[in-house]
């Protein structure tokens, strides 16, 4: 129990997802089977029923600390939780706690069924064996309510890089009731069976941005194949042996939110795998991303939200034909083979080609970038004609050249501490534009200033700061910074009733005062201008790469 | 027989002997239980404290301050009323006041705790009639672990963070709870840096013969480079501020008997929180109170209507006396409010820029 009462402090009060990680792989490490099997059911949520009432398990709690109801109470309201409360308030241990904690949840699993005595006498005798922590840890699962502050996928990265087995591969094996036992997870840990390699997918290529904007560098422009770049979820679609699978780019299977995906892969020859994009796809252009949220989140997929953001498989790329890998033949033979297999599918209305965009030169083809909002995109995608399809961010063959993004001039209202080495510093602002002669939030944004620049501002909120909400403070508004970004969208939850993606600092504005920052009725106009259905930036946030924390990222105000 | 204290709106007054036991205004005579600011407060014409209280009280006093001393279990004769002081345990130089007159013994117990520490003389029971105790943590769920059990804790976190390139930071008083903490540490490990509100009073330590492990200030290190991975012991109102930022890359921990609470420790949104308190916890203070035999309590900041009901409860004659002293900073007040002992104590130190 101790090993995994430590896990869980360490856990608690580990901020960093790197040092998480790493915390879950050192108790996997360790842990015997039987007890990873029980830690991986509870840190990944799953529950058991509650096995004594939580009554019982609070007079008891008094009778062991000799403390009458009403000093229970005081001590329950200033410590907030049940099982913490009960932890602190019984007297010392007697014994030490040698027992492994699939011990104590198999005696616990038989409780249910046996006598109030029996059970006191149980749940006494694990309170006088373990320490404060363990106990807490130990109330929790008792009542039914262990929670920890990870996600499956952390935890899955812990335990793959404990045992050395993919994270995709995990997540499958633990789909739908996993039953925790030594057995369940020696073979959850085991090396991929035949049929489990039909389901695996290959390593995104992912690209880097032009930075410069400027193509002309990259040579000539024949070398080079255009596309747009769309925003919606990058998934590879794999078609085997009559089986369909449907992986994200976090490596999570999402084959049940998107059934019309399901349906058209059955149209695919079976050793396909395709690397594309899903879209919320009407009238010929893709909606707003925020549209394929309820996709990801909501738990069941009613008729109305398949109804409301009807998707489309955008294909990008062809990783697999007939069975054979073909990432290291050149693009264009991979796009002419995708070109094929599409056409075969070409009944399906839920996959479409990716449109290739030409240009007799540069100039053409920036001509065509500037125009990418028209059609719901947010630049385009630069593939080097001759490259094989590789592995992870490599420079130098993809490029996405986004166009400029849009852009506001609001007022500095409130500031928030950083993290990390920027911990000492007010590095994380919060935005607002003039809406009926009054500031209302706008945006939220921590990055785009230079290190003295940060230091200047910082030094300038702690002069002007007013209320305090919670780490949040409020500053006079006088200064006014211009910001970019990506999309706007209508928001009935943020008090602007707008949303933007991923807005960020483009400069500060020295030269304007709060009164000369955009109102309400300027962000609108760039809504109507592009017809509400701008693009939404999907596959790198500057600030947060990586697909876990997308969702977080989506109009975060 | 008739208790020698009442409450007066400057403090806790003794009318047969005329003066006050930590004044929160200016008297003419104050007994000083220790130096920490809700106790001490300046401008009064004479102060007493212990010997070993006095490096630490000129520290926190004006320079022209006029403090006499009394050792530890020696009487004083004042109009009448006999004196004395008796250790505390709570930080150095800390006392708590027997006061006899007419054969009825008081006794004001300033801030207390019941465990050891190196760093000051330990706690001693009085026998008294009437007791007048702090209450900071009278709830049962504080109950310290084993000082050396923490001090072990911080040693580790401090060795895994230097071998990650991080320093260590711990928030602590800088009266008291840094030296203790300080008195804890493994010199072995790496340099220890003090801020400049917390480096005057580990000299003062000193000079009363507590023995430290070596400290710099932040000006006395010529190579920036050791700041990383360094221990770095600075008060509660130093988190965020400029002088900070020369450590690099930081863990953070406040040191606190709040830490005892898992959402306290959440709401600090720092790395770490060690459990260290000078104040005694809830075992500690029923220990206290019974040691004394007293036949009545008055019990004074913090939980103190929950331990009033509780010694009711067990025939003891109990109430809650309102005094301006503040338990331990740190619990769900802000930052701000928890730094007022420091604040105006000290300069602190300036980021060169
Ligand atoms: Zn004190
Ligand atoms: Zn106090």
């Amino acid at each position: 129990m101790n090993q995994f009462a430590q896990l869980f402090t360490t856990l608690d009060e580990t901020n960093k997802t790197s040092g998480k990680v790493d915390a879950l792989s050192d108790y996997f490490r360790a842990a015997s089977p039987e007890d990873s099997a029980w830690a991986l059911f509870f840190l990944t949520g799953r529950r058991l029923k509650q096995a004594v009432p939580t009554k019982l398990l609070r007079a008891w709690a008094m009778e062991q600390a000799g403390i009458p109801d009403w000093l229970f109470q005081e001590s329950y309201d200033a410590v907030g939780d049940l099982a913490e409360t009960i932890a602190l308030l019984l007297p010392p241990p007697t014994g030490v706690d040698e027992t492994a904690l699939h011990h104590w949840v198999d005696r616990m699993n038989d409780l249910r069924f046996q006598g109030v005595e029996e059970q006191k006498r149980f749940v006494l005798e694990a309170w006088s064996q373990l320490g404060t922590p363990e106990r807490f840890v130990w109330n929790k699962i008792l009542v039914g309510a262990f929670r920890v502050g990870v996600s499956q996928q952390i935890v899955l990265r812990g335990l793959s890089k404990a045992k050395g087995v993919d994270v995709s591969q995990l997540t499958e094996r633990l789909m739908g009731d996993w039953k925790p036992s030594a057995e369940s997870y020696e073979q959850l840990i085991s090396a991929a069976t035949e049929q489990e390699n039909l389901s695996r997918l290959f390593p995104f290529f992912l690209a880097h941005s032009l930075e410069d904007g400027d193509p002309t560098r990259l040579g000539p422009v024949t070398d080079w194949q255009a596309e747009w770049k769309w925003d919606g979820i990058r998934c590879q679609v794999i078609r085997r042996q009559g089986e369909t699978w449907l992986w994200s780019r976090g490596e999570e299977l999402i084959t049940d939110r998107f059934p019309e995906i399901e349906s058209l892969a059955h149209a695919l020859p079976n050793g396909t795998v395709i690397d594309g994009e899903i879209l919320a796809w009407a009238d010929g252009r893709p909606l707003p991303f925020l549209q394929l949220q309820p996709r990801i989140t909501r738990k069941t997929l009613t008729k109305t939200i398949l109804r409301k953001a009807p998707v489309v498989l955008m294909a990008y790329d062809l990783l697999e034909h007939q069975g054979q890998e073909i990432r290291a033949l050149p693009l264009v033979e991979r796009r002419s083979l995708l070109e094929t297999v599409i056409q075969n599918a070409s009944g399906n209305p839920c996959v479409k080609l990716s449109p290739l965009v030409s240009g007799a030169d540069w100039l053409a083809v920036s001509a065509e970038q500037a125009r990418s909002r028209e059609l719901g995109a947010e630049g385009l995608m630069l593939k080097r004609r001759s490259s094989p399809y590789r592995a992870g961010r490599t420079r130098g063959d993809w490029w996405k050249w986004k166009v400029e993004p849009y852009t506001a001039d609001a007022v500095l209202t409130a500031a928030q501490r950083g993290s990390g080495k920027r911990a000492s510093l007010y590095t994380d602002y919060t935005f607002s534009i003039w809406k009926n002669g009054e500031l209302v939030p706008f945006a939220k944004a921590y990055s785009g200033l230079t290190d003295i620049e940060i230091q200047e501002v910082d030094a300038f909120l702690r002069k002007h700061m007013r209320e305090k909400f919670g780490p949040v403070r409020t500053v006079e508004p006088l200064l006014v910074f211009e910001l970019g970004f990506e999309a706007i969208q209508r928001s009935t939850r943020h008090k602007s009733g707008l949303a933007v993606r991923f807005p960020r600092i483009l400069r500060w504005r020295r030269d304007k005062t709060a009164e000369q920052a955009d109102s309400i009725e300027s962000i609108e106009a760039l809504l109507t201008l592009s017809q509400a259905t701008q693009p939404i930036s999907n596959t790198e946030n500057p600030e947060n790469p990586g697909s876990a924390s997308r969702e977080r990222f989506l109009f975060d105000l | 027989m008739k208790p020698a204290i009442q409450l007066t709106e400057r403090g806790l007054y003794c009318p047969q002997g005329d003066f006050y036991i930590d004044p929160w205004k200016s008297v003419p005579r104050a007994v000083v239980t220790h130096a920490h600011s809700d106790h001490a407060c300046r401008g009064c014409g004479q102060y007493l404290t212990t010997p070993e209280g006095l490096a630490v009280l000129k520290v926190r006093m004006a320079a022209d301050a006029v403090i006499e001393t009394l050792p530890f279990g020696t009487s004083t004769h004042i109009n009448g009323v006999q004196l004395s002081l008796h250790p505390a345990g709570h930080v150095l130089g800390s006392a708590q006041v027997r006061i006899e007159h007419a054969g009825y013994v008081s006794v004001v117990s300033g801030d207390y705790k019941i465990e050891p520490d190196r760093t000051c003389t330990p706690f001693e029971p009085v026998r008294c009639h009437l007791f007048l105790t702090e209450s900071t943590f009278g709830l049962p769920v504080y109950r310290w672990p084993a000082p050396g059990e923490v001090s072990s804790q911080i040693n580790q976190w401090w060795a895994r963070n230097r071998s990650n390139g991080q320093s260590s930071v711990v928030y602590a008083y800088s009266l008291g709870k840094a030296q203790r903490i300080l008195a804890g540490l493994d010199a072995g490990i790496g340099p220890i840096i003090t801020h400049g509100a917390v480096e005057p009073l580990n000299q003062a330590y000193r000079e009363s013969g507590i023995s430290l492990p070596p400290t710099r200030t932040v000006s006395q290190v010529d190579n920036a480079k050791e700041f990383k991975g360094a221990m770095v012991l600075a008060p509660p109102s130093a988190q965020g501020t400029p002088w900070m930022r020369r450590f690099g890359e930081v863990s953070q921990a406040f040191a606190s008997g709040w830490m005892q609470i898992r959402g306290t420790r959440r709401r600090r949104a720092l790395d770490r929180g060690f459990v260290v308190s000078d104040h005694a916890d809830w075992p500690g203070l029923l220990q206290a109170i019974e040691a004394t035999g007293a036949e009545t309590v008055w019990v004074t900041h913090g939980y103190s209507a929950v331990l009033v009901r509780w010694l009711q409860e067990r025939g003891t004659e109990a109430q809650v006396l309102e005094t301006r002293f503040q338990g331990e900073a740190g619990d769900t007040a802000g930052i701000e409010e928890a730094d007022k002992p420091e604040a105006g104590q000290t300069q602190p130190e300036v980021a060169p820029s």
